[in-house]
């Protein structure tokens, strides 16, 4: 179906099962219980978790597949949401004109900085991606302030005039799709449940699940296999009469695309950008998105960067009268030693527990959670079963 | 690329699947039948506190966090009330809001935009928050602000100095009690007239970043309405942590004031450096070479240690303060947490009891109506002596606090001490003032959220 081998449209049908699903998913447990603090089926996290899923996505298809590792991808991300931005203060409040122009932002930056990057590669290309990108943020950050906000950022304004939209006198231009608010919902009770169906998410995910697919067929397609054999022995391919350059070239800039598409969707969803999106970290964020889901794989990089946001969003919320509310049931002393070794790895510790969580995946799964879930689908199916899936695994093998 | 082969019936059932998936959200909110969103239903009403918890501002957060807590307490009537009992509005009974139990979720900014406005919304969307408040930076005060415009809840800015937040970035359902860039050039120019002359020649180094730019147009406008000249303005990266290079030009320079406009950590090496080049024992033109800080803060007295000794700066609050609303503040916080509050923690608590009291006032938690009972508020007994929330912007006006580093300090919380306060009248300005975003600037029209 659609191009695709039966495995592969299974995974495509089971990942659109899941974001069409997601409402239901993320709320498993009923408002007002305890558990309810665990729910992350709200509009904005869910358009979190689509949106980074793309950048990741991107970010796979160059370090994934031809082992470059770009340092700097938050800068795409940025340079495609600030496009996004000034498309919608200047243009139009619809959001289709708006991705579109990140993309092809964020297109024409990549295609710089990979002519200029390209030239070296290991450590080299990630210091020279690093160094763009951070080059990028202090210019949003001070310099270009009369274009990017500087540090306060840009934002739709009451004052300002696209040339396809009115805003009403007073009020505050919101992204819409023809007409469809992004923050219109549908809220559904069901018992003590509440799903939340919203008009934003499900835009990102149908984008999302179009990203997905691409990247499935880049990964089978020729173009994907000279990748994988840049990524296994470049030199080797030179040697052979082939110029690899082209090809990485071209990867990075569909990586730089995926990524401007992310950023162009996060202004859709939240019409605002300032120029920490493109600070290191948010660079950092990827990779680690990637590496704990699994490089190379393709469903890896949507489970990490789903797992980063839910600690992000989630995790980091719980203080410490919420850990007393919980644990309120054992004997007082009990309760505050408790309380004392658990607060650390919640609210603002979520860091650490992102840390230790991400060492014991290197360290015990180097193929990320996709690994992990192998391994568990192994146990079930037994020694048989092993043997079949190994034969397949050139699909999925992890890079190192 | 492989083949494709798309068949009539697939892209019939794609495009089916695709029209469902459009048509499906449509347009409700629950709290459509109260009129603004998240009406608190139950017996308790919950409360967003958005503070930096890591990061550059995480002390700064840290003791926000302690006064919300100690707010909360003292709105449900624990404690020993604090400054609900110089509050000169009587309108707080002590029993929540509106009767209703206060309750609160915390939320990290990390000082950025991003994660500032991604924990704000789960507050709104998730916890249903009826009022923001918090934060230590004006990038985030105005990213958030925005925000909470756009989805119709009430924002209490926390610590933010820059301009913008009530000047060209002000948004009707957003409120500003701490002081900005223009108040504290104000209130300096005076005071630096009289200690230091009005023929002076000034040097700023100015962090490179909107709150910068702000405070080194007000500190400039006003000082030079007085008499002194500005030589040079130089701009310094705000990741510096070394600020030689920029000193030794001011040395050659016939600059008899060098102006800080730095925050935070560049602010503690910028004058450790400056310093330690000697600029303090220099004389030049034939008088004293002196340093100048917009902004102080206490954490910041504290980095910069012996270094801050005799320099002058304004604050918009300070523990030492012998007024009845001080005091008593002051007292419930250092009983609760052991040392006196920052001016981060008197600013958050007192947002957080003008928002109850607003609330109180107009009898609805719709933000609307809060934003109506705090328009034109005046009150007193908060600390800043008679204060107006002015109706035009949305920001406090209330006497400013000029300080210098203390030159014998008895401990370390002690380090500055007042030098005057300079009144309401003499840091006034018009709403459409030219350093507050001009004539365009504009609150917009308050949004209930549904």
């Amino acid at each position: 179906m659609l191009g695709l081998d039966s495995k592969d449209f299974k995974l495509l049908l089971i990942v659109a099962a899941l974001t069409m699903l997601a409402p239901f998913i993320l709320n498993p447990f009923p408002e007002g219980s305890g558990m309810a603090q665990f729910n992350a089926g709200y509009p904005d996290l869910m358009q979190r978790f689509v949106i980074f899923g793309i950048f990741a996505i991107g970010f796979n298809i160059l370090f994934g597949l031809t082992g470059y590792l770009s340092f700097g991808h938050a800068a795409f991300l940025g340079v495609g949401s600030y496009g996004a931005m000034w498309m919608m203060k200047l243009f139009s409040l619809n959001v289709l004109p708006a991705i579109a122009v990140g993309i092809i932002v964020s297109g024409i930056f990549a295609l710089a900085v990979g002519y200029v990057s390209l030239r070296r590669s290991g450590i080299y290309f990630s210091i020279l991606t690093l160094a763009f990108a951070q080059m990028s943020y202090a210019l949003a950050y001070s310099v270009l302030t009369p274009l990017t906000g500087g540090e306060t950022g840009l934002q739709i304004k009451s004052t300002d005039n696209p040339l396809l939209s009115t805003i009403p006198e007073g009020e505050i231009g919101r992204a819409s799709l023809f007409g469809l608010d992004m923050r219109a919902s549908y809220e559904m009770n069901a018992g003590d449940w509440l799903f939340t169906f919203n008009a934003g998410y499900y835009i990102a995910a149908l984008i999302m699940l179009l990203a997905f697919y691409l990247s499935i067929r880049i990964f089978r397609s020729p173009f994907g296999t000279m990748l994988r054999a840049v990524k296994s022995n470049q030199t080797r391919m030179y040697y052979t009469g082939l110029n690899a350059r082209p090809y990485t070239l071209a990867a990075f800039v569909i990586s730089g695309m995926y990524a401007g598409l992310a950023g162009g969707l996060l202004v859709a969803m939240d019409t605002q950008v300032g120029p920490e999106r493109m600070f290191w970290t948010a660079s950092g964020e990827v990779v680690l998105m990637t590496i704990l889901g699994g490089a190379g794989t393709l469903i890896g990089p949507v489970l990490g960067s789903g797992v980063i946001k839910y600690m992000e969003n989630i995790l980091s919320k719980i203080n410490k009268d919420i850990l007393h509310e919980w644990f309120a049931f054992l004997p007082d002393g009990l309760e505050d030693f408790i309380v004392a070794i658990v607060y650390p790895f919640v609210g603002k510790g979520w860091h650490l527990t992102l840390g230790l969580i991400f060492m014991a995946v290197v360290i015990f799964l180097p193929g990320g959670l996709v690994q992990g879930g192998q391994k568990i689908a192994r146990l079930f199916r037994g020694k048989k079963a092993s043997e079949d899936s190994d034969e397949k695994s050139t699909q999925s093998t992890p890079a190192e | 690329m492989s083949k494709s082969n798309f068949t009539r019936r697939g892209l019939l059932k794609t495009g089916a699947a695709t029209g469902a998936g459009l048509a499906l959200p449509t347009y409700l909110s629950a709290a459509a039948h109260e009129g603004y969103l998240n009406a608190p239903t139950g017996s308790t009403v919950t409360l967003g506190f958005n503070v930096p918890q890591s990061g550059p501002y995480a002390d700064e957060g840290a003791d926000e966090l302690r006064a919300y807590e100690l707010a909360v307490e003292h709105l449900n009537g624990g404690g020993d009330g604090g400054m609900l009992n110089t509050f000169s509005s009587k309108a707080l009974q002590g029993n929540g809001i509106l009767g209703k139990k206060v309750e609160y979720v915390t939320g990290d900014t990390q000082t950025k935009s991003d994660a500032a406005r991604a924990s704000a919304k789960s507050m709104i969307e998730k916890d249903g928050a009826i009022m923001i408040t918090g934060g230590s930076s004006s990038g985030v005060a105005v990213a958030v602000q925005a925000l909470c415009q756009e989805a119709g809840i009430i924002f209490m800015a926390g610590l933010t100095h820059s301009n913008d937040t009530t000047g060209k970035d002000r948004k009707a359902n957003g409120f500003r009690h701490f002081f900005n860039s223009y108040m504290s050039g104000a209130a300096l120019a005076p005071v630096l007239a009289s200690n230091y002359g009005t023929d002076r020649k000034a040097y700023h180094l100015t962090a490179d970043y909107n709150w910068g730019y702000t405070t080194e147009e007000a500190v400039r406008a006003s000082t030079e309405a007085m008499g002194w000249e500005t030589v040079a303005a130089v701009k310094t990266p705000l990741t510096q942590t070394d600020f030689s290079a920029y000193i030794t030009p001011v040395l050659q320079s016939d600059a008899d004031v060098l102006v800080l406009n730095h925050y935070g950590g560049n602010m503690v090496n910028s004058l450790t450096n400056a310093v330690q080049f000697g600029l303090r024992e220099k004389m030049v033109n034939g008088k004293q070479f002196e340093i100048v800080v917009p902004l102080y803060s206490r954490l910041m007295a504290k980095g910069a240690g012996e270094n801050v000794k005799g320099i002058f700066g304004s604050t918009n609050w300070h523990w030492s303060l012998q007024d009845e609303g001080s005091q008593a503040f002051v007292k419930s916080f250092g009983t609760k947490y052991g040392f006196p509050p920052s001016q981060a923690a008197h600013t958050c608590y007192v947002q957080a009891l003008l928002y109850a009291d607003a609330v109180e006032r107009a009898g609805s938690f719709a933000p609307c109506a809060v934003a109506e009972a705090l328009e034109g508020f005046e009150f007193d007994g908060m600390g800043n002596g008679p204060t107006l929330y002015r109706a035009e912007d949305h920001q406090c006006f209330k006497d400013v606090l000029v300080v210098k580093g203390k030159e014998n300090p008895t401990s370390e919380f002690d380090l500055l001490e007042i030098v005057e306060v300079t009144p309401v009248d003499q840091v006034m300005y018009a709403p459409d003032h030219p350093q507050m975003g001009g004539a365009e600037a504009s609150l917009g029209t308050c949004n209930n959220g549904a």
